[in-house]
């Protein structure tokens, strides 16, 4: 029985939990709200100070010295292309390969120290691979170059692709690799052929994010592939990539460079939401039936 | 429920049971001299530290389809992998004792697996066509990934391997469909077409009619029924009356032995073994 | 074509189109992969030796008061790594204060209270946030939050908690309190999916039981959801402090690059990572390009720590059934 002396406290608390419960859900949707806000602050700001720099000559021409107006950025995109070729060239056969160790090969324990490893190399700063690569290769050749910034940027890749490559190929049922091997198809057959075709989709995507990622690294580039203001003839030479033209421009004292990292960063960044959308796509199916 | 009388006489090709068995012979046996596939004495295989086959010792006649039968767990499975070294995939395996295959000792140092499954092909329990291969390039990928590039050759052999799983009527005309849009049914004659492509000489299959619906299963019973004549068949099977109605020859595994190994009839009708009698007539019971 | 012909023996059939097999594809594929997954471990010892190699003139010279000491000065050629050490650590905690409660709470009301088509929507939009390269943000940062808050926030902290040391002192927009924002906007993603994936793998009984009791929505997430997932959400703050240690392009265009030491969140900082990216080059003796890589050296010791520690910690959990995490 309740007398209503007894009710009425009961209520009130009822009616204060309630409202603290209404009152943190309404707290979090703000919070939800707050983390979506950046992106669109910052696309906002890409795409208005961007477009209005964005023209011909930004795809075609070299940089102006500093303090002239005009110039472009022609040598950056093709540089940043070069040096993701390249970066690709290092890391996409060794993460793939690697992750198919891990897969496929291997024993439990020593593999889950190589997994482990990969996910610590994962978290090292990138301006950290940048100094790697400079005493590995600009000291020994005595110059910055193409070929410093790849590898730096493929030694980057490496761990990612090898760990996205494995956790697809982990997913492919073991029935199929029973079904090949028992048609007396060798090992590496089976595996290339298969079992990496069977999950390629998903491997494939791993490889895009890896270079979505890498695609806008500035620190590791800065002590291997230097920046150029022309174009490079050989890979031997230092090159201009978008994030260092962007790093020098928004940094210098020059309104028409401000206005051109603005270009160049939106040139950037729509490379790089292309290869999310990519990745959206190829993932959107990723069953193996 | 068919009851074992109704069983079709299975013996169309007259084997001789080989000792320790006890003879027991009809009348044909005694002028063909039984060709043996399989030769195998004191097999046993260990799971890291657990044993699961224990001294296994049997013959295994060719041209002729022999079943399997026995509990969960009993080692049937691991017995037909053994057979073509597909354990080996699991790591901590070992074996001991001596498995021939035509006089071949199969385990021989010199002999590459891939090499003894091409000689033993195998079909499983869930049917299982690669999921980005065409029927065709199911049927032959087999023959490619192990070098046949002749065009001619192939053309013929995905004819022939996919009439003798009696399935070429059916997909003549969509072959190059993806082997997953075929129903399941079809998709294990597709694995058992795939597995003939090759050419091998024993034909091992793990209940390959457990995942499949009455109809299906006749089918695949059928065609067991007509590889007999070129091939060596060695079925797994939960199902006593598929074991009765296709085999000639029938294994008891229990707890890992060999329990009783005679011609089905006698397995089915009058077995030695109180055991083999008492899981025979549970399983009808 | 005909049926299936007995004619030829099977044995003999095969051994006529199959090759034999040949073992040294096979053994050489696997060598090979074998090769590229060790290049894991050279590539964690090449970090560790070149950085070492670098570093050792400096180490030799300066032994480790190096770590302790504030004086950064390239005309007198000494150096010590403190205020950058102080810099990246105020500036990753500062990040930390701000991303850890607004990832948690989204992750929260992604679990919990979003409706399920908005889900996958919000989820999108936060990895987005991933994919901003770090110079980008730092463009941002220069022309558009630094010129707000300076104008804006900086001025409301001042006049409204300027009683405390933190928000005093001279107001130049680039700053260390800066760097924080911007280094907690860009860790908010990792936190975000992190968090999520540990409160997704909440059993539902515990929510059940607890709404069972009577309660209500927020106690259900605070009594059955918060404190079950409190060590992996800790795992997930763990793990967005290595991504805030290393972040570099985006603190050096924000932070002032001064090497001071001060009170107030007002004034420039400098961090391990932003030294380095501005000074590397510019290094005119071996002592201060050595002692450079010498920060580079604290400055990978302290990631390759906290990072293990937060696999750690995640791994933990996913081990004892908690859900399986990356
Ligand atoms: N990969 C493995 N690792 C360890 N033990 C195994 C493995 N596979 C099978 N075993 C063990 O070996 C024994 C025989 O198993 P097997 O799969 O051969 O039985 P089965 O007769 O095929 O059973 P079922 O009728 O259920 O298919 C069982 O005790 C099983 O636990
Ligand atoms: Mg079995």
């Amino acid at each position: 029985m309740t007398t209503p002396s007894q009710f009425q406290p009961t209520a009130r608390r009822h009616a204060w939990r309630k409202f603290t419960s209404g009152a943190m859900a309404g707290l979090m949707l703000v919070c939800a709200v707050a983390v979506m806000a950046p992106i669109f602050l910052v696309l906002f700001f890409l795409v208005r100070e961007g477009a209005s720099s964005l023209d011909w000559s930004f795809f075609t021409q070299l940089p102006k010295p500093s303090g002239e107006l005009g110039g472009g950025m022609a040598n950056a995109i093709v540089g940043t292309f070069t040096l993701l070729a390249m970066a690709a060239a290092i890391g996409v056969p060794v993460g793939v390969m690697g992750g198919v160790y891990l897969a496929e090969y291997g024993s439990d324990r020593a593999n889950s120290w190589i997994r482990f490893t990969a996910d610590v190399l994962n978290g090292v700063p990138s301006i950290v691979w940048g100094m790697v690569v400079y005493g590995l290769l600009v000291v020994p050749f005595k110059t910055f170059s193409a070929y410093a910034g790849g590898v730096a940027l493929g030694f980057m890749m490496i761990p990612l692709v090898m760990r996205t490559t494995e956790e697809v190929l982990v997913l492919v049922p073991q029935g199929y690799r029973e079904a090949a091997l028992a048609l007396g198809i060798p090992r590496w057959k089976t595996i290339t052929v298969i079992v990496v075709r069977t999950a390629l989709k998903g491997i494939v995507t791993g490889i895009l994010i890896a270079m979505a990622r890498v695609a806008g690294e500035t620190a590791p580039l800065l002590f291997t592939a230097l920046g150029n203001n022309f174009w490079s003839h050989r890979l031997s030479e230092p090159i201009s990539a978008l994030p260092l033209q962007i790093f020098t421009y928004a940094t210098s004292a020059y309104d028409d460079w401000h206005r051109q990292a603005w270009a160049g960063a939106l040139v950037l960044m729509g490379m790089i939401l292309s290869l999310n959308i990519l990745v959206r796509v190829l993932s959107r199916d990723r069953s193996f039936k | 429920m068919a009851d074992l009388s109704q069983a079709k006489p299975v013996v169309t090709r007259p084997v001789a049971s080989a000792p320790p068995m006890a003879p027991r012979t009809p009348a044909a046996i005694a002028k063909e001299p039984m060709e043996v596939a399989f030769d195998i004495s004191g097999f046993s295989l260990w799971y890291g530290a657990n044993q699961a086959l224990f001294d296994v010792g049997i013959q295994i006649p060719a041209r002729a389809v022999t079943a399997i039968i026995g509990p969960s767990g009993c080692g049937k499975s691991t017995f037909l992998r053994a057979l073509n070294r597909m354990h080996e995939l699991t790591p901590g395996t070992r074996i001991a004792g001596r498995l021939r295959l035509f006089g071949e000792d199969l385990y021989a140092a010199a002999v590459d697996p891939a090499v003894v499954r091409r000689r033993v092909g195998m079909v499983f329990q869930k049917s299982n066509p690669f999921p980005t291969m065409s029927i065709a390039e199911n049927v032959l990928v087999g023959l490619r990934l192990n070098g046949v590039n002749d065009r001619a050759l192939l053309r013929q052999r995905l004819e022939e391997s996919l009439r003798m799983a009696a399935l070429w009527d059916e997909v003549k005309d969509i072959l190059g469909r993806p082997g997953s849009s075929l129903s399941g049914g079809q998709q294990q004659r597709l694995c058992i077409a795939r597995a003939l492509a090759v050419q091998p000489e024993v034909l091992l299959m793990d209940e390959p009619c457990s995942a499949l619906d009455p109809l299906a299963t006749a089918k695949i019973e059928e065609l067991i029924n007509d590889l007999r004549a070129s091939f060596t068949v060695i079925i797994v099977t939960h199902n006593m009356q598929q074991a009765a109605r296709v085999s000639n020859r029938t294994a008891f595994f229990y707890l890992g032995r060999l329990v009783e190994y005679d011609e089905t009839s006698t397995i089915f009708m009058n077995p030695s073994n109180p055991q083999t009698e008492a899981y025979v007539a549970g399983r009808f019971g | 074509m005909a049926a299936p012909s007995v004619s030829t023996s099977p044995h003999s059939a095969i051994r006529s189109t199959l090759p034999a097999g040949v073992r040294w594809p096979d053994i050489s594929f696997r060598w090979l992969a074998l090769l590229a997954a060790v290049t894991i471990l050279v590539l964690i010892a090449l970090v560790g030796w070149e950085l070492y190699q670098g570093s050792r003139l400096a180490i030799g010279h300066f032994g480790p008061r190096f770590l302790v000491n504030s004086t950064w000065n390239p005309v007198t050629d000494e150096y010590g790594a403190w205020p950058f050490i102080f810099g990246t650590l105020v500036s990753s905690l500062i990040a930390l204060v701000i991303a850890v409660p607004l990832g948690v709470a989204t992750a929260l009301y992604l679990t919990e209270l979003a409706p399920v088509r908005l889900r996958q929507p919000v989820v999108m939009i936060v990895e987005m946030l991933a994919a901003v390269p770090s110079v980008i943000f730092g463009l941002w940062g220069i022309f558009v939050l630094i010129p707000w808050l300076r104008d804006h926030l900086f001025v409301w902290l001042k006049e409204t908690l300027g009683f405390l040391p933190l928000f005093r002192g001279t107001i130049y927009g680039v700053s260390m309190l800066a760097a924080g924002i911007i280094v907690a906007i860009m860790i908010l993603p990792i936190i975000t999916s992190v968090s999520r994936e540990i409160l997704r793998s909440v059993p539902n009984l515990q929510r059940e039981a607890a709404y069972a009791l009577g309660a209500t929505h927020w106690e259900v997430m605070r009594i059955a959801v918060l404190s079950y997932a409190r060590r992996g959400l800790f795992g997930a703050a763990v793990l967005g402090l290595g991504r805030a240690l290393g972040e570099t392009m985006a603190v050096t265009m924000v932070i002032g690059n001064r090497p001071d030491i001060s009170a107030s969140l007002f004034a420039p900082g400098y961090t391990l990572a932003s030294v380095i990216a501005n000074e590397f080059t510019e290094a005119t003796t071996d002592l201060y390009l050595s002692s450079l890589f010498e920060l580079g050296l604290v400055l990978v010791a302290v990631t390759i720590v906290v990072n293990v520690v937060a696999q750690l910690m995640l791994r933990s959990l996913a081990g004892s059934g908690t859900g399986k995490v990356r």
